[in-house]
């Protein structure tokens, strides 16, 4: 527990909390991506480079920007306040989380780490996962991007002009 | 003697370091390591805007700045105490925190990817195992900036300016990315100083660097315009286009806070180049063998002011772009061509060294560039303009 993971952890846990209890949509966005380079602190502290930079690549750089867009394009207004929920949703929103802290508090607490921990750290350089990927794990890789593919062709071809574009 | 001047500044931090305590030193390291980077990237920003100034008007016929100081040399220095003293004006109904906060987190992120790159031999703030891809995950950051400050300005002009330049650079992050993936690919490696080791050695006077392979110089010419399109650069200049939409995402912005936009803009500029430089210019490397007695921070500067001044000449000689230009060429022409280069790089690695490699590889890229291109001129939807009373 030192100082620095301290000061990450909570700037991740305020971005969260405050993407969650802010008004207006975009402020929403831009704490949860708070949230997100938080936990990307994190992952570089424990010395996982490709993972830390990957969740700064995807979540800043897409996923921030997605939603954003999606506010944008579909709200009539910008900056609209969001209505508080509903007592119902509330409770069910409460509930979830309650049960997926439950198993991985449940997980972390029973589970038992194939290896011992040892005191060096582990080496998850760039071309160890490379190497992973390219040899253990290639066929999943395979159909992730056979996946990402058919969504990309589907988005594709949601958004082409029914009638009159000869593009 | 070559050697130490090659050195002077790594022994001078060593010097230093000598004289402070160690309970102090990996403060005083990381503080000495981040202020010459501080000092000296903008002090090229305030010599590059004078130098476009002077370049761009002397390839419009004009003058350009000549009298602040000996042939307008203190113009830079003008214009920051200007843009100092400026009264800072916040449109009433802005966001003000995010307002706020957009050019400083701009700044940051700008600033941030000049720490994986390379300036010298044993010069780069940290060799970071993913350097290339801190580098790609910094620069998303800007994306947000721009967002930021395109929104929290409450104006419908500010937020079409930061639309088009949200588009504009997602669409030509994915070619940067993927025509950088080449030198990745030949080196190995996602370090850039390993990348820039992997290109040192010479054949005969000639260097090894990456630029001078098919994949290479179709690499470096992809990565560059990506580049120009990444920094808002003419002929990529719509988000800022003065005739349609004012100034873009800044216009709700005056004083100091526009002013950081403006060398945020410069400095992503910058640092695009430097990264061009480590991945295909062989980083710190001279250009010949019989050139190595030179410092190596000597010609990754030189490389670099180099290549701001080609940003500056193709600023002076080409049009702006229409916005759906600009999509067709991002999407049908560059990624394409960027995925062909790193199945080519490919290649280039399987296929025995020698002459057929060079024009398998070289054919290839060619062909595709040109059919690549006959489908982007046949896909114009646009009718040719005709003026009825004009002739």
């Amino acid at each position: 527990m030192t100082l620095s993971f301290m000061l990450l952890a909570a700037i991740a846990i305020l971005g969260a909390a405050a993407a969650m209890n802010l008004k207006t949509a975009v402020h929403c966005v831009l704490a949860l991506t708070l949230g997100m380079v938080g936990l990307a602190a994190l992952y570089l502290q424990l010395g996982a480079q490709f993972v830390g930079l990957t969740q700064v690549l995807v979540y800043v750089g897409a996923v921030a920007i997605l939603a954003v867009f999606a506010i944008m394009l579909t709200r009539s207004r910008t900056g609209e306040t969001l209505a508080p929920g509903s007592v119902s949703s509330r409770l069910s929103g409460a509930l979830t989380a309650l049960l997926v802290f439950a198993v991985l508090a449940w997980a972390i607490l029973t589970g038992v780490s194939p290896q011992p921990l040892s005191g060096a750290q582990p080496e998850a350089s760039v071309r160890e996962v490379g190497v992973a990927l390219m040899q253990r794990f290639v066929l999943p890789l395979e159909i992730i991007g056979v996946l990402l593919t058919a969504a990309l062709i589907g988005a594709g071809v949601l958004a082409i002009e029914e009638k009159g574009g000869d593009r | 003697m070559p050697e130490m001047i090659d050195q002077i500044f790594v022994l001078l931090k060593q010097w230093i370091m000598g004289y402070v305590p160690s309970g102090l030193q990996p403060l005083c390291s990381a503080i000495l390591s981040v202020l010459p980077i501080l000092v000296v990237f903008p002090l090229l920003f305030a010599i590059t805007t004078v130098l476009e100034r002077k370049g761009l008007g002397r390839m419009q016929n004009r003058y350009g700045p000549n009298r602040a100081g000996p042939w307008g040399i203190l113009q830079p220095a003008a214009d920051g105490i200007k843009s100092l003293t400026k009264e800072d004006i916040v449109p009433r109904s802005a966001d003000h925190l995010v307002h706020l906060l957009a050019p400083i987190l701009i700044v940051i992120a700008s600033f941030l990817v000049y720490s994986v790159v390379p300036v010298g031999r044993n010069m780069v703030v940290v060799d970071l195992n993913a350097g290339v891809l801190f580098f790609f995950a910094i620069g998303s950051m800007v994306e947000l900036a721009v967002f930021m400050a395109g929104w929290s300005s409450r104006s419908k002009y500010s937020l079409l300016g930061a639309m088009r330049a949200i588009a504009q650079m997602i669409s030509y992050e994915m070619p940067m990315v993927l025509s950088g993936v080449v030198a990745i690919m030949a080196a190995g490696s996602l370090s850039t100083v390993t990348i820039v080791n992997m290109q040192a050695g010479y054949t005969g006077i000639w260097p090894h660097w990456y630029l001078f392979t098919p994949w290479g110089i179709t690499g470096y010419i992809l990565f560059m315009i990506a580049a120009t399109a990444e920094s808002n650069r003419c002929p990529f200049d719509m988000p800022e286009g003065e005739s349609e939409i004012i100034a873009g995402y800044f216009i709700e912005y005056s004083g100091f806070k526009f002013a950081l936009f403006f060398v945020a803009e410069y400095l992503g500029m910058m640092a695009s180049s430097a990264m061009a430089i480590t991945l295909f210019l062989g980083g710190w490397a001279a250009p010949f063998s019989f050139l190595t007695w030179i410092p190596s921070w000597f010609w990754f500067f030189a490389k670099l002011i180099l290549m701001l001044m080609v940003f500056i000449w193709i600023r002076g000689t080409l049009p702006r772009l229409r916005m759906d230009q600009l999509m067709n060429f991002g999407w049908k022409f560059m990624l394409p061509l960027s995925l062909i280069n790193i199945v080519s790089a490919g290649l280039w690695h399987y296929l025995p060294s020698g002459f057929t490699r060079w024009s398998v590889i070289s054919l290839l890229l060619l062909l595709s560039c040109f059919l690549l291109s006959r489908n982007l001129r046949r896909n114009k939807w646009f009718q040719e303009r005709t003026y009825r009373f004009a002739s």
